[in-house]
């Protein structure tokens, strides 16, 4: 049985781990092989970005290789998939190399796409990657006061980072003596400060208490950068002396190009979490279509699932659980208070007032990832 | 209207990014003049729906209750 993980980040470095751990005897008898594609040879935390965009963690603390994260015997390569031939068990890499599987598992990921929106690139500010996030730590830097403006577009993944970011820069300008001449103003795609309705609950008298204005029912279309202004789809302008902006999502490319999935969302089996129509391909986190959050800990959870029933299948002839679309979410709340919410397909989020506890936990969380991508956690 | 091209998505369970936010979502990507039929449990996209749809000046084709779960149509218009 051989197993192809394509992608190594958070879904399947969990998922390789988990499997590997389940099935060694398999493994060393040569009845299992765990093969992994992906297109990095390092692994980046990706939350942590957000603190490296107010300055409180270095790009460099966000990264271990990926090879030093597997378990022994999963053989992985750094060489990303070009073709996937699912007709024929089969994918093709940059290489020119072709693997073979008989499970597939695409954990590919998602990106932020700002060319969707005119004139948003070259305006706004952005910290989903690592570049981006450095030139907005320089950005927030500069800063002498003004309208700060953050746009949320959807599809995004971490359902948390948009408030997150506005609290944490309330505190930051705060320390940094700026808060008298900056105004922090969020804007939203829906008719609520959040897409959960009790984090929307929550949030909004938060943002009332500290004095931060939004606008809801606002989906970004447009940025005019001469005018420093954003035009909205509902037909509403914004001024902005800074634009940060959380833009709408994409799959990746290959993806798209390859017909599995319109904008780079694979058709998914919310129970299963096969690809439609497919026996043998899974898929995992940021990339599937599930109307649920982008979330790392979505690919967590989606993982232990996956492995669990990839085991049974293997061991039993049959999966074991249905995966409940289960995500667990911390929110920092400023720059040393958080909350968290916990939710799935059944029951929405309650979060509870946020704490100083809580936010030691997130940062304890920042360091554990790393025991949890291993799978020990 | 017999021959609109209806794409049906299932957003039953979603409570994030929520059933509105993936009609904005999936509203992008469609051909003026296609319809789109949103399920959803949530009985707050009733109301939030319709109010999105007016204020941005698509056409709201109907909406109807079975079994717990809303179909809401929507034609995309500009
Ligand atoms: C600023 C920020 C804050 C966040 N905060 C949180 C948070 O607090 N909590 C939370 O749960 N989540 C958070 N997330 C979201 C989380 O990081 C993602 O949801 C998670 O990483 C998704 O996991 P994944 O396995 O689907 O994709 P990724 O972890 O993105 O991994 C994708 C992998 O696929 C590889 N790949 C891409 N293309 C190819 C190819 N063609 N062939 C082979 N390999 C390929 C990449 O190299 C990468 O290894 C945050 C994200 C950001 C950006």
């Amino acid at each position: 049985m051989r197993i192809l993980i394509v992608g190594g980040g958070m879904g399947g470095t969990i998922l390789a781990n988990n499997l590997a751990r389940r099935l060694h005897r398999e493994m060393r008898d040569g009845k299992v092989a765990i093969q992994m594609l992906s297109a990095s040879d390092r692994h980046m935390y990706q939350p942590g970005l957000l603190y490296v965009a107010v300055g409180r963690m270095m790009p460099q603390d966000l990264y271990r290789d990926q090879a030093s994260l597997l378990e022994p015997g999963i053989e992985f390569h750094v060489d990303p998939v070009e073709e996937f031939e699912l007709d024929a068990n089969r994918v093709k890499t940059k290489s020119g190399k072709a693997y073979g599987y008989d499970v597939l598992v695409i954990a590919t990921g998602s990106r932020i796409y700002p060319e969707g929106i005119p004139g948003l690139e070259e305006h706004g500010e952005f910290f989903y990657t690592e570049a981006s996030a450095l030139k907005l730590f320089r950005r927030l830097r500069e800063f002498e006061g003004g309208k700060v403006v953050i746009a949320v577009g959807v599809p995004h993944k971490c359902p948390m980072a948009p408030l997150e970011i506005t609290f944490m820069l309330h505190d930051y300008f705060k320390d940094r003596g700026l808060l008298d001449k900056t105004q922090l103003h969020y804007t939203y795609p829906i008719g609520r400060t959040h897409g959960l309705e009790n984090v929307a609950k929550w949030a909004t008298p938060e943002f009332e208490r500290l004095g931060i204005s939004y606008e809801t029912l606002f989906n970004l279309k447009e940025v005019d950068g001469k005018r420093k202004v954003l035009l909205s789809e509902e037909g509403s302008e914004t001024p902005y002396d800074l634009l940060i902006s959380i833009p709408a999502h994409r799959g990746m490319e290959v993806i798209e190009k390859n017909g599995l999935g319109k904008s780079g969302w694979i058709p998914t089996d919310r129970h299963r979490l096969n690809m439609e129509g497919r026996e043998n391909v899974y898929v995992l986190g940021d990339t599937t279509n599930l109307p649920i959050s982008k979330a790392g800990s979505t690919a967590h959870f989606e993982a232990d699932t996956l492995g669990e029933n990839l085991a049974a299948m293997i061991r039993v002839g049959a999966p074991v659980r249905d995966y409940d679309g289960k995500v667990f979410c911390f929110i920092e709340a400023g720059k040393d208070r958080a909350t968290y919410a916990m939710f799935n397909y059944q029951n929405p989020p309650d979060p509870k007032p946020p704490t100083q506890a809580m936010h030691w936990f997130k940062m304890a969380y920042n360091q554990l990832y790393w025991a949890s991508a291993r799978g020990i956690l | 209207m017999g021959d609109d091209k209806v794409k049906v998505v299932d957003a039953t369970g979603s409570f994030c990014p929520g059933p509105l936010m993936e009609l904005i979502g999936q509203l992008k990507e469609m051909e003026v003049g296609d319809v789109l039929e949103l399920l959803s449990s949530d009985k707050g996209s009733a109301a939030d729906v319709p109010e999105w749809v007016n204020k941005v000046g698509h056409e709201m084709v109907g909406t109807e209750e079975k079994d717990g779960v809303w179909h809401i149509r929507v034609r995309k218009l500009k």
